[in-house]
């Protein structure tokens, strides 16, 4: 009876010694509210909320705005690490809400968009955090508008993380040249791709289960 | 050398090309027919040598397997009858001591009463006295004609009125004298009743140790089946593993499910004391908690179980002397009560962070929350379940000291039957080989058959001539 116990315990804790890989998932979503997108952004904030709902204790989320001439620091909304308990969770993912809400609520339209940046700044952040599934969600046309002097055609570093591209919408132009869209996101997925990451695109936000899910 | 090339050994015609190459592999097949007969036989006999070894030696495993289970199986049995003879004998001995201790006592009691039932009865046979002599010549003289003289007759008359008067006063006194007799009777009856029911109560005494007599009568009827080693003994034994082994995978089962709703109950609040991002390999902390306070209750159940000697899983907590076993229990149920009261407190936990994550749940869908009615009925049920979940779980030591025990007997029995029938498929396999050794060989001539036909001709031939050349030799 005693080897009952005795082995399973053994091998549970062995296998839980092994193994030092990071169940914890890590999310960063750049929204862009430039020109007609801001438009969307209320799709954003039901996504943000969807996946408030899904992300569990220790996982990290970040939301940032990539509506600026050239992305820093002060373009990121909110982004926190939620802690272990479930109950003071539930605390951080409603202030969490609450910053999103009002974003959405008071935000204006800008002339730039900067994917690159947001992609490289996200990637940096994801990484430290030690995430085991690392995920960069773009909600964006994908088409960058930066201002002028900016480089932004340098290689991005994305090893191990899943770029998502969300409701890729139709520009004006695209309508004219269908081939202008999909080489937009061919060109992001072969930079993606070079870069180590992942890319996928959703455009069904019927399906907003397959953004983490794969 | 290819097909194609084989057929052009006359170019242009394939058909005697390929008539040609049969004839000489026949030819060469005829040559080869001896050893390749040899070869396949002896296969075929090794195939069959070597499954029919293998065979014996399976059976001769399953015979030991089978007497290993019965002497198991006899052992555990005579174990088993002697422990419910033991516990019979203590039941005589509990009744014994209980009823038939207080025999001397119901003795005196009976005596006691019998004596006032005797002396009230003595007291109630005594007649009252009986007239006096004189009265009776009073009577006769009263009796006498007076003959009209009247000093007679009032002398006549007096004595008939003090006869008449004396008559009077012995009818009283003897009426009297019964009611007193009644009285006395009437004062036994509760004697009689009490000792009608003290007979009573022995009686039902000595009907209970009959009873008890007789159960241990066919106790030891079976354990003498089994001392003898008998085959009846042996197939009751077996019927009653079976019958334990299925009873208890049920109720193990049960068991399974309830300590699954209770881990259920008690895994989600688990995270907010053990964290709910850890992991343990794949598995999250929190759950592995879960399941571990489960484990432990189990645990403590089943030494609990032992320490009050219900089971006999750990015969070191059955052998402890009776101080350190009732150490054991209070340990063990104070474990239980405070893990009970843990859970409890967990499940009151659970309840409210469910509904914290519903309440966001809500928020995040842009729902308006609605109040449950009456929200304390599932947080009391919840509560409750969490406290009376490991107290079930404890008699589940019962169940699996049927399984652990009855396991034996159906693994063994399986395992004898198993082994007959891998003994008998590689039988069957060895006999196959053989009798397909001999097909394969008539094939073989089959394939062969024009050259083995002139052979015989050419055979019968000589031997012909031989017996015509011996009748010519002979006069």
């Amino acid at each position: 009876m005693r080897k009952l116990f005795f082995f399973p315990l053994v091998a549970l804790l062995t296998a839980g010694c092994a193994d030092t890989t990071s169940h914890t998932r890590g999310v960063y979503m750049l929204l862009d509210s430039s020109g007609t997108y801001t438009k969307e952004l209320e799709r954003a904030s039901a996504i943000i909320n969807y996946l408030l709902g899904t992300l569990q204790p220790g996982d990290t989320f970040g939301v940032a705005r990539i509506d600026s001439g050239s992305f820093s620091e002060k373009d990121i909304l909110v982004k926190m690490t939620f802690d272990n308990r479930p109950s003071v969770t539930n605390q951080q993912k409603r202030l969490f809400k609450q910053k999103i809400d009002e974003f959405v609520s008071n935000t204006k339209g800008s002339a730039f968009t900067d994917i690159t940046g947001g992609i490289l700044q996200a990637g940096e952040y994801l990484t430290e955090t030690g995430a085991g599934q690392k995920y960069i969600i773009v909600f964006s046309d994908l088409k960058e508008e930066i201002k002028k002097g900016h480089v932004r055609n340098i290689p991005l570093e994305l090893s191990g993380c899943e770029v998502v591209a969300l409701n890729v919408t139709k520009l004006r132009s695209d309508n004219v040249d269908p081939r202008q869209y999909f080489d937009r996101v061919e060109r992001w997925k072969e930079r993606v791709e070079s870069g180590g990451g992942k890319w996928r695109v959703i455009n069904d936000l019927n399906r907003l289960d397959a953004i983490l899910g794969g | 050398m290819s097909m194609a090339q084989l057929l052009n050994i006359f170019p242009g015609s394939p058909i005697i090309s390929a008539v040609i190459l049969f004839i000489v592999a026949v030819f060469l097949l005829y040559l080869a027919r001896n050893p390749t007969h040899k070869a396949i036989k002896s296969i075929a006999r090794v195939m069959h040598s070597g499954m029919r070894i293998m065979s014996r030696s399976l059976l001769m495993a399953e015979r030991k397997l089978v007497e290993r289970n019965r002497e198991v199986l006899l052992t555990a049995g005579a174990e088993s009858v002697e422990r419910l003879i033991e516990r019979e004998f203590h039941r005589v001995d509990a009744v014994v001591r209980r009823d038939l201790s207080g025999y001397p006592a119901i003795q005196r009691a009976l005596a006691e009463q019998i004596a006032k039932i005797d002396e009230d009865y003595q007291e109630s046979t005594e007649l009252p006295l009986p007239p006096p002599d004189w009265v009776k010549a009073v009577e006769t003289l009263a009796t006498l004609p007076s003959k009209g003289d009247s000093w007679v007759a009032n002398i006549l008359g007096e004595v008939h009125k003090t006869a008449v008067s004396q008559y009077k006063n012995g009818m009283e006194e003897y009426r009297k004298a019964v009611a007193v007799r009644h009285g006395l009777l009437e004062k036994m009856m509760p004697y009689w009743r009490k000792l009608s029911l003290t007979l009573d109560d022995v009686s039902k005494t000595i009907a209970g140790l009959f009873e008890r007599a007789r159960i241990i009568d066919n106790r030891m009827k079976d354990y003498e089946e089994i001392r003898n080693k008998t085959d009846k003994a042996v197939r009751m034994l077996i019927s009653s593993s079976m019958t334990q082994f299925f009873i208890s995978a049920l109720v193990l089962l049960i068991a399974i499910g309830g300590a699954v709703i209770n881990f259920n109950l008690i895994a989600l609040p688990m995270s907010e004391m053990v964290g709910g991002g850890s992991y343990i390999g794949p598995y999250k902390t929190s759950d592995i908690a879960a399941l571990v306070i489960i484990l432990v209750e189990v645990a403590m159940g089943l030494y609990l179980m032992e320490s009050l000697r219900i089971t006999n899983l750990f015969p070191i907590i059955g052998h402890m002397d009776d101080k350190m076993r009732h150490r054991m229990i209070v340990v063990t149920f104070s474990i239980l009560f405070i893990l009970a009261s843990v859970e409890a407190a967990l499940a009151f936990m659970r309840d409210q962070i469910a509904a914290d994550i519903q309440a966001l749940r809500q928020s995040l869908a842009e729902v308006k929350e609605f109040q449950p009615v009456n929200s304390w009925i599932p947080t009391v049920g919840q509560m409750v379940m969490g406290f009376i979940f490991p107290f079930a779980l404890t008699f589940v030591a019962i169940p699996l000291e049927s399984f652990v025990s009855s396991f034996r007997t159906v693994i063994g029995v399986l395992g004898a039957v198993f082994l007959r029938w891998l003994a008998f498929i590689l039988r069957l396999i060895g006999n196959v080989a053989l009798h397909l050794g001999d097909f394969l060989v008539n094939i073989y001539d089959l394939l062969v058959f024009p050259p083995l036909w002139i052979a015989s001709m050419i055979k019968g031939r000589e031997r012909n001539s031989k017996v015509l050349l011996e009748e010519e030799v002979s006069p």
